[in-house]
């Protein structure tokens, strides 16, 4: 590590707090329009000391919202991502463990074609997808918004490379203890793979939290909007009159849940970090 | 307790045929050495006895009952792994209790068991460590434990001594062979060590390119090599070899000179052979009764020994390396020329085209 003294050091942190400020300040706005009065939020200059409105604000926003409650969306939004995450994270690594330590015919086609599958975002495929979705009836459902998401190849390839360092004595000291498959599976390989689980896990729970497209095909009753959906529809519109206040108390709420995961999270990334050796 | 028969075992990967039919005969608690330089094939025999490689041909028997067909675990067998192959987030009694866990032991067995292991081997203060905060012979110690625990027909132990260093390579040694004695497991036991392999068998295996060239015990072996290979590939210093052609008690070497062994007689052949003799049974002699003389372009002093690098010259004729094993009071420059004597006995002939024992 490079090592600052005086003027440096100043430098260093000057830099540092500018780009926290920078990143920080539009949040704090957000924070800051969640206290106020619509009427004090719409009229420039907008305050920037939080207002008395706090509790009022957010309580209509949890049980009323604008369209919808926002508790309900944050539910729905919830399930979703929880369903995206623990989903992807399950059949890749099902998958993972099938292509690195099964052998079996069409194995590599089979690794490949998963493969090629990164290429194709949710964008490119939306409208097949969408007619499979409805007809298998799957419209305003939770299973709608989450199975068509719940495949994926970044975290199948991520597993495969993972599972390719574990050392195959590990294996063969399972096999000769008497380990079969599952057992080997679920006592040797989870445990060692809980980093990289805990890892995909935040940045799927993020993906999923974020999806805006696939929400908006798929629900179509405002109970089962997403958050950022309804984060959308509770913008002002031309002749919308909106409520400032309780989008921006929505839209702090509507944080809150990546930011539980990845701190929670945080713990695990660095303990794996401390074990490395496998 | 078993004994272990393989019967003329092969293994092909696609055509290529890495073993080309070993038989062994393994007594209940004896323990079997496989020594071999890398890619002879040793390995890949073990894990055949293990059930981790399948076996192309032949059969392989443990305690009565061909296994060939069976997973490793319906073998009744343990092994050691050269990099121990712990489960790096289990403790050590959990390491260790693994097996007796998944073949449904109940919890007072396995702790009992594993108490008597970790006892056996001086684990008891780390039951509770994971293996990365233990060093190299502890782990090495843990991955002898879990063998043990299971208390099994036979142990396989795949160069489990390679990763140690020098010292604890030759403690660790010494416990291997206590505990086998005082267990009476039957054991297999693969190294490239020469060492391990002579102090640790009852008999030694010695492999070369996927046979087995010798089958006997460590002396015996060291005693009478069965073939040229097994003769080089033992001792260390490797053994001297001499070409050319033996008649009554002269041997007339292939680049001119002869070597004469007095009255002793020679095996009497007129072909080519190799003459074989190992560093130490050449001895300093008085000038007139000399086999050879050795002109010396190096010498390493051991402490206890002196080996003297050099050639063959005089009236011996030129060129042939040699290595003669001195006592280390015999003082020695590169430049001196020695003469040397050969005992008749301690000399091996081999024929120059099979290498087998003449």
């Amino acid at each position: 590590m490079v090592e600052k003294r005086g003027v440096g050091t100043n430098m260093v942190h000057l830099v540092l707090i500018t780009g926290i400020v920078i990143v920080c300040f539009p949040i704090y706005l957000t924070f800051v329009g969640s206290t106020l009065t619509h009427f004090e939020v719409i009229r420039p200059p907008m305050p920037l000391v939080p207002g008395p409105h706090f509790i009022e604000n957010y309580t209509r926003a949890l049980t009323s919202g604008v369209h919808v409650p926002v508790g309900r969306m944050l539910f729905n939004s919830l399930v979703m991502a929880m369903g995206i995450a623990v989903g992807k994270i399950a059949i890749s690594i099902l998958s993972a463990y099938a292509i690195v330590y099964f052998r079996f015919p069409f194995r590599m086609l089979a690794f490949w074609a998963i493969f090629m599958t990164l290429m194709l975002p949710v964008e490119v495929r939306i409208v097949p997808t969408y007619e499979v979705a409805a007809s298998l009836g799957l419209l305003n459902t939770y299973s709608g918004l989450i199975l068509p998401l719940i495949a994926s190849a970044t975290a199948t390839f991520l597993f495969r490379q993972f599972f390719l360092t574990v050392p195959d004595e590990l294996l063969e000291a399972a096999r000769v203890d008497g380990a079969g498959p599952w057992r080997f599976f679920k006592d040797i390989l989870l445990p060692l793979s809980v980093t990289n689980i805990a890892a995909l896990f935040v940045i799927l729970f993020i993906y999923g939290w974020n999806q805006f497209l696939w929400p908006l095909l798929i629900t179509t009753k405002p109970e089962m909007n997403t958050i950022v959906m309804g984060l959308k529809q509770m913008m002002p519109t031309a002749d919308d009159y909106g409520n400032w206040p309780v989008t921006m108390a929505a839209a702090m709420l509507a944080v809150l849940p990546p930011v539980a995961v990845v701190l929670f999270m945080q713990r695990l990334f660095v303990k794996g970090l401390v074990e490395t050796e496998k | 307790m078993a004994t272990i028969s393989i019967r003329d075992i092969r293994k092909s990967y696609g055509n290529t045929e890495v073993i080309h039919g070993v038989s062994i005969d393994v007594a209940d608690g004896e323990f079997i050495v496989i020594v071999g330089p890398s890619g002879c094939g040793k390995s890949t025999l073990l894990r055949m006895v293990a059930g981790l490689e399948r076996i192309t041909g032949g059969t392989i028997d443990i305690g009565g009952r061909v296994v060939n067909e069976l997973e490793p675990r319906e073998r009744d067998i343990a092994m050691v792994f050269q990099n121990y192959a712990l489960y790096p987030h289990m403790s050590v009694f959990d390491n260790m209790a693994y097996g007796l866990k998944i073949a449904g032991q109940s919890k007072e067995e396995i702790r009992a068991r594993v108490d008597k292991a970790a006892a056996m081997l001086q684990l008891e203060p780390y039951l509770d460590r994971k293996p990365r905060a233990l060093s190299g012979g502890q782990r090495q110690r843990v991955a002898m434990g879990r063998a043990l625990v299971r208390d099994p027909a036979v142990f396989l132990f795949d160069e489990p001594l390679s990763n140690l260093d020098a010292k604890l390579r030759v403690q660790m040694r010494l416990e291997i062979k206590q505990l086998q004695r005082s267990v009476g497991t039957t054991s297999l036991y693969v190294t490239h060590d020469q060492v391990e392999a002579m102090t640790l068998a009852d008999r030694l295996v010695v492999m070369n390119g996927g046979i087995a060239e010798q089958i006997d015990t460590p002396m015996a072996v060291y005693e009478r090599p069965a073939t040229r290979f097994v003769a080089g590939f033992i001792g260390s210093p490797a053994m001297n070899m001499l070409e050319g052609t033996a008649k009554g008690s002269i041997f007339a070497l292939e680049g001119g000179g002869r070597l004469t062994f007095g009255d002793a007689e020679l095996a009497e052949t007129e072909r080519p052979v190799l003459l074989g003799v190992r560093p130490e049974h050449l001895k300093l002699a008085a000038s007139d009764e000399a086999a050879l003389e050795l002109s010396v372009t190096a010498v390493e002093t051991l402490g206890a020994d002196t080996l003297a690098h050099g050639s063959l010259s005089g009236a011996n004729g030129a060129g042939s390396a040699l290595v003669a094993r001195l006592p280390g009071s015999v003082k020695v420059t590169p430049g001196d020329t020695l003469p040397l004597a050969i005992d008749a006995r301690s000399v091996h002939l081999f024929d120059a085209e099979t290498g087998r024992r003449v």
